[in-house]
This record gives C-alpha cells, structure tokens and sequence, in this order.
C-alpha cells in the first residue's frame, strides 16, 4: 500500500504549528516526543506504519475546535484516531499530519431511560456504554468483536457492525445525533434524542465517512432493554452449500435470529484446536442465536431444529444452559485467536448475496490452491458479511504481498458475485485502491463532491477512502 | 416527461432547461410547490430483484407501493418501518410509489423499533442534476464501502437526486399480532406509560396516544409469545388494558399510521419529531388536537389555518414541519436549520444540482 510522499513545505512548518498547538492544549494533551510517538505508529493494521507529525490529545470539543483551526489555518492534514483498532488502516497516521486522539473523552453526559438514549464524549470504549446502563437493563446493540477498546468515535467513523446486527443494525441505526468538529473549527449540532432529521440526513453520511468530514466529539446513542434470555443452536453439516441453503430456509420461516455465525472446516478445525469448544469434524458450521423468555426460545429453537433436520445434518446441539451456550460460542469466539495462534493472518470483511456463499466459498478454495495460501472462512451468515483469514508467514519475503494479491482477488469476487468489498471494517488505506472495481468514475466523485463540501481543502485523514489516483487532483489543490 | 428508462432519464435531466418538478405518485405533496417541467418516475417501474432468503428487494423508483406490498405478502415479508400512506391526510390521489417513499424518507408507527425508512435502504441509483447516475450501496445489508449517499437520499425530496432505483432490506411478517388498548389519558400519563412499555423486554413495536388520548401498545411475534408477552407487559404496567385482536390491531394502526383522524379534519396539519419526555410540554404549548405516535417522540398536530406552531413553541429539541396547510411565504415548510447546517445542505445541493433544475425551493 502506497502512501503519498509528505509535504516538506508542512514538515518545515511543524516547530511553527507545535508552538501554536501549546499554546491551546494542555501539556500532556500534546505528543511530540519520538518514542511517545512511537505508540500512535500505526493502528490494527499493524503491516503499515508512520510516525505522525505530533499527537494531541484533546479534552473538549472546544479544545478539539481549537486544534482544528490551527491546523486548517497552517494548511496541516489531521488525522482522527479512536481506539486505534480499525483493521482497515482508518487511523494510520501520516508524516506531515496531526493525529487527534480523542482517548482523553471518554464521560457519559447524560443517561435517560424513559427516551432511552445516552449521550457519550466519543473517547468512551462501546463496551462502557453498554456498562453504563447495564444495571438498568438496558444495552447498547452494535457489538464489534473489539469492544472491549474500540472507541465510539471510531465506530460512528467505520460505521461499526458485530454479530448481532441482522437484528438491531449497525452503527448508524442506532445513532442518534453527533457534535461534529469541522476541519475549519466550525462546531456543527446533528440529530439529538429526537430521530430522524429535518432535512438532509447529514447524521447518515457523517456515518461511515472514516474520519473524513468532521471529528465526533459527542454522541447520542439509542440504547434498548436487555431481552429475557438468549441460546444458541449448533449445527453440523458436510457441506457449506446445504449449510447456505439452510440459512436461507431459517430465514425465509420468519424466524430472526440475532444472530447466525458461520465457519467451514479450516476454521473449526483451528477453533477448536485452540478452544476444545467439542466442534464436530464438518465441513460447514452454524452458530444460530435467538433471543426471547424461556418459552420463547424453545419454540424458536424447535422449528429452527425442524428446518435444519430437512438438511440432514451431521450434528445438531442445542444449548440448553447457560454453560451449554458459552461453550458453543467458545470456538467462534476465539476463531481470530485461533488463527493467530497458528500463522499470521489477513482478515477480510467483504459481504457477498447470501444466495451466492456457496459459489464463492468454492472460488476462494480455487484460488487458495492457485495462490498456495490457506484460507479460514468465518462469517455472519444471516447478512452475507465474510471475514475470510487469509493466513500467511510474515517473516517470508514476498507472502504478505502475495497475501495482499489474494485479498484483493477474494475482495473482487465478492462484488463480482453482487456484494462490496466491506461489510463493517471500512475502507481506509487497504481497500482504497480496490474502490474503482466496486464504483464508477462518477460514483466515485459523487462521494468526493460530498468531502468538497465538508472539508474544502481535504485535510482530513486526505490520502484514505479513495483511489490514490482518483483524490490526487483534490489533495494537491 | 415520462422516462422509461434510466439512460432517458438521465438524458431528460440533462436535457434540461429550467427547473423540474419530480414526481413518483404525487401522493406526497409536501414542500413549497415547485412550478416546472413535470418529471415523472412511474415509468421506472418493475422489481428487479427479490430473495426472500436473503430478506432483499430491489425495485425501479416508479414501481407502486402497492405491489411491492403484494409481492412480499406472498413470501411473508415486508417492508419493516411501515410507510405512511399520505392521500387521506392530504387528500391526494395517484399511487404512492417506491421513489416517493424513499424521497420523503416514510416511516411509520415501528420506525421506533425497526427504523425509517433510511435505515432499511440499502442501496439506490439515482441521476444527479447534471444528468448523470450515480450509484450508492448495493443489494447487501451489510456494507459500509464508501460515503453512505443512500442515507442521504431518502429524505432529501428529489432535490439532490432523481431516483431510478431502490434496494431494501427486508423483515419477515410476524405470525401473530395484538394490541393494548387503554382508556384516556392525559399525555403526560400516556407518554410516561408509553416510556415504561418500550423499556421492557417484550418488543413492543408501536406506542401510540389516539385522537381520543388512548394508549394503544402493539406487539408482534410467534403466536403463544404474542399472548405471554401481552399478560406479562400487562403486569408490568398495571391498570386496565382490552386486548385487540389482529385484525382490529391491524386497523387500529393503520389509523395511526396515516393520521386518518386528521383527514377529514378542517385545518392545518403539523409533524413534530421531538424528545419523547418533552411530548406532553409541547402538547400544552400546541393546544389543539394531537396523535402521539413513536412513544411521544413524533407529534401530528392539527391547528387552526395558517398558524405559527413553530412561534408558539420556542426552542426545542427536534423538529417541526407543516405536512398540510396553504403555503405561507412566512411558515417554512421544513424546520430551518442553524447556519452550520444551512451552509452543508446549500453546499451539498450546489454540488449534486449544481444548475439548481431539480425541485428547486421545495425544501425552502
């Protein structure tokens, strides 16, 4: 992945800019040191790094503001960081920007259970926001598999997914208003503890946007009452397409899982290596999840039994307590642990029709061979959303390119066969260069006339999102 | 102008001259009226694609609601967030189409437990004001590849965009359905149980305060849940409640969803999304004949012609738009913005319609 050359009229510039930025920060919230900056190199992306410019660590909106006009008046790139978890390189900092890290927000503003929201500094990790209101019974549903750190800032800027979406959504449906920093330090209010906008729905492009129209600093998130109980089902079957076709049947019954997980054999086998989880020896695993009272549950469960059965499966476990249902996600769970205890590895996030799984996962076995690269498949099976491990050696000259290539054929394939190239990791710099293959020239542009408007001058986070090529013209204006 | 195809819609905008008035079924005639070229959607029509396996719908804009509807009834799906139908309220005929819904961003009364409309978009295609299609989303309900213009363009009136097609996600229909109903409250009453039902467990997938300050409380699943979930919501609530069966559940929201109080009704009609705990405030400060829908969070409000709800209410949090009522210069249809946010939408639409030819004025 290229990165563009940085500007030496900014990095000549930068005693000039730190000056300035002492001048409205706290002495702790300005980062400048080389080994202090070491710590802010890269994100989970860890194949890519770069020692930014300086770190602020800002504790308010108005100080966030205040950061923002001097950057925007010196002409200097910002980069916004969260947790720095993304996977996708979303927070990957640049020699000739600022990265602002909004680590040092992290307060709950306001809890109200009787409109059930919760208005949070974006600092604040997702799991702290379900923790704020646990107590009451309620939670907050987009859960990441990194939600113990991942921070709500960098999940609005992603648009932040997890297993349980096919039931609640993702990030964006359950935000409900944003304070956004433009570049220019304007503060704009969006969106509130009311829904819905009364005219653009700025919220829903704000959303998704990586970092690229503004810095949340606040937000109000819709939160909802915890259900009764939850129990998974595992089934076992010998081929991924009866799996996918059983996927399609539990669907089309009425039944909505909150979830249904997926792994083919390489993954159960490294699962369950790793976590004795008691997996079957399959070809295709289902992880399906319903949600109710006690009663509930065993209905919902039985006819999903009922539809599985039809698919002759090789195995069929039912969880019948609590113990039963940990063990049973113990091996999902662990799937990326799983892997990295064998190999490193390359996680993709492509989503793909669930019609076509079964078509794919055979072209992604072809070219495993062709590569010579093994390749893990687990994903939420319910919304198509794959996150295929691509596991490879990095200490091998010339794998992770190889590894790299593999990816992006994988990534081709999932909108060839009519689906994109992220499902919940967002673009950032991997798949930046691979944006052309999923958009036209103009639909391309349609999304950079919306960055004109936000961000005239595109400082912010510049070189991510879009073709290098493609934003070139706009960067060096 | 009647385009049946993408390319000769594209080609009719680009072509051009002076403004354009946009329009699926004209069913939703809301917004300062634009004089112009009509431009109609209806010949877009036709599902594309549908899998009920995989809960997704992709439909040309001109394509009636109505068979949209009849398609998925068939599978036993919907549409999740319920679109309100407005030609009772506004006494509009024509058919409501798929473009409009999406362009009005129509919700109804289980937008509070499965979303807007914008949230089961999952893709368009549409021409910018310069005549050139643009495509956002896809067919997949997971994806987050690029700026989100899908949410954008529900809700934006036809004025960044005309839509050619729309890609939905889908919910299966529930196989039973009831309803609570109780005498009348007052609103602070309603709204307080209203907050209590939507905080429990039990999935409660409409709250609504009726013309006559009845709460109705609506709930949606397997047949024996549907009955243990009204006894227990029931207990947790206290109080007298008649239970409705489907069918007069069905009605009852449907009376909801299109404010058919209001349609035979003298006057103008008002739609107030605002914080649901500040509902019965706003009530007093309205004064007139109101419907609650979303658990207090969405106000209809019907006052004398020509008044200015949005004087008599002062600062509030949410938003007021005037859905029915003969246009005064003075009242805004739409609820105006802070200068920040009017900067955005004006650089926004001097982008995507930059000739200013797509429903110009009709969002103020």
């Amino acid at each position: 992945m290229e990165m563009p050359a940085p500007n030496p009229a900014i990095l000549a510039r930068r005693g000039e800019v730190l000056d300035q930025l002492a001048s409205v920060l706290p002495r702790a919230a300005l980062i400048t040191d080389t080994t202090e900056l070491r710590a802010y190199e890269c994100d989970a992306l860890t194949a890519y790094r770069c020692l930014p410019m300086a770190v602020v660590l800002p504790g308010s909106t108005e100080e966030v503001a205040a950061v923002m006009r001097i950057c925007h008046g010196a002409g200097v790139p910002v980069g916004p960081r969260g947790s720095g978890t993304s996977l996708a390189g979303g927070a990957l900092p640049s020699e000739d920007a600022v990265l602002l890290g909004v680590a040092r927000m992290r307060e709950v503003l306001e809890v109200d259970l009787a409109d059930r929201i919760i208005r949070v500094q974006t600092g604040i990790t997702n799991l702290a926001v379900t923790g704020a209101v646990e107590e009451d019974g309620f939670f907050y549903a987009p859960d990441p598999s990194s939600q113990l750190a991942c921070a709500i800032a960098g999940n609005i800027a992603m648009n932040s997914g997890g297993a349980h979406c096919l039931k609640y959504g993702v990030t964006t449906n359950n935000l409900l208003g944003v304070t956004l920093v433009q570049m220019d330090g304007t503060v704009v209010e969006m969106g509130g503890a009311h829904l819905d906008a009364a005219g653009y729905d700025l919220l829903g492009l704000v959303c998704g946007s990586e970092g690229q129209l503004g810095v949340v600093t606040e937000a109000t998130l819709r939160i909802l009452p915890k259900p009764e109980g939850a129990r998974p089902v595992m089934i076992a079957f010998d081929s991924a397409e009866v799996a996918g076709a059983c996927v399609a049947d539990i669907i089309k019954a009425g039944v909505l899982p909150v979830a249904i997980e997926f792994m083919d054999r390489p993954c159960i086998r490294a699962c369950e290596d790793f976590a004795k989880a008691g997996y079957p020896d399959c070809e295709a695993l289902l992880i399906v999840e319903v949600e109710g009272a006690e009663a509930e549950i065993d209905a919902q469960l039985g006819l999903i039994g009922q539809i599985a059965r039809r698919h002759d499966p090789v195995e069929l476990r039912e969880s019948r307590s609590e113990d039963e249902s940990k063990r049973i996600w113990l091996g999902r769970k662990s799937a990326f642990g799983a892997m990295g205890n064998i190999n490193d590895y390359m996680c993709l996030d492509g989503t793909i029709p669930v019609s076509s799984l079964p078509f794919v996962l055979r072209r992604i076995g072809e070219m495993s061979t062709e590569f010579g690269l093994d390749v893990a498949n687990v994903f939420h099976a319910g919304d198509g959303n794959m996150h295929p491990l691509i596991l490879f050696d990095a200490n091998t000259p010339g794998e992770l390119e190889k590894c790299e290539a593999f990816g992006a054929e994988i990534l081709k394939l999932c909108v060839e066969a009519g689906g994109c190239l992220t499902g919940e990791h967002g673009v950032g710099i991997e798949k930046r260069d691979l944006m052309s293959v999923q958009f036209t020239p103009e639909d391309l542009e349609a999304q950079m006339r919306v960055k004109d408007v936000f961000d005239p001058g595109w400082l912010l986070n510049p070189a991510k999102v879009f073709p290098l090529e493609a934003s070139a013209p706009r960067r060096a204006a | 102008m009647r385009p049946v195809t993408e390319d000769d819609l594209a080609e009719a905008v680009r072509m051009a001259r002076g403004p354009l008035v946009v329009r699926g079924g004209g069913t939703r005639a809301i917004g300062r009226p634009v004089t112009g070229e009509l431009l109609e959607t209806g010949g877009l029509a036709g599902i594309t694609l549908y899998e009920p396996g995989a809960l997704t719908l992709v439909a040309g804009a001109g394509t009636p609601l109505a068979e949209i509807e009849a398609a998925l009834a068939a599978e036993g799906q919907r549409l999740p967030f319920e679109p309100i139908d407005m030609r009772a309220l506004l006494g509009t005929d024509g058919v409501p189409t798929v473009g409009g819904m999406v362009a009005a961003n129509a919700s109804g009364p289980r937008r509070v437990q499965a979303g807007a409309c914008r949230d089961s978009l999952i893709g368009v295609r549409f021409v910018d004001g310069s005549g050139t299609v643009i495509r956002n989303g896809g067919r997949v309900m997971k994806n987050v590849t690029g700026y989100d213009l899908v949410k954008l363009m529900a809700g934006s009136w036809g004025t960044l965009g005309v839509l050619s097609e729309c890609a939905f996600k889908l919910l299966p229909v529930p196989e039973a359905e009831a309803s609570l109903r109780s005498a009348a409250m007052d609103p602070s009453a309603a709204v307080a149980v209203m907050a209590r039902a939507l905080g429990t467990p039990y999935e409660v997938s409409a709250a609504a305060r009726d013309s006559d300050g009845r709460v109705l409380l609506r709930l949606e699943g397997f047949g024996d849940q549907v009955a243990r979930r009204s006894a227990a919501l029931q207990a947790a609530l206290g109080g007298d409640w008649d239970v409705l069966d489907a069918e007069t559940s069905a009605g009852a929201w449907r009376g909801v969803r299109d404010v058919t109080a209001f349609a035979d009704a003298p006057g103008d009609v008002w739609r107030l999304s605002v914080r649901p705990s500040a509902a019965p405030e706003m009530v007093a400060r309205i004064d007139a004949p109101v419907v609650l829908d979303w658990g207090g969070g969405l106000i209809w409000a019907r006052v004398e012609a020509g008044r200015d709800l949005r004087a008599d209410l002062g600062q509030f949090q949410g938003h007021a738009t005037r859905i029915r009522g003969e246009p005064v210069a003075a009242l805004p249809v739409f609820q105006p913005e802070p200068a920040p946010v009017v900067a955005l939408a004006a650089g926004l639409r001097a982008k995507f319609d930059p000739r200013g030819v797509l429903n110009p004025g009709l969002m103020g």
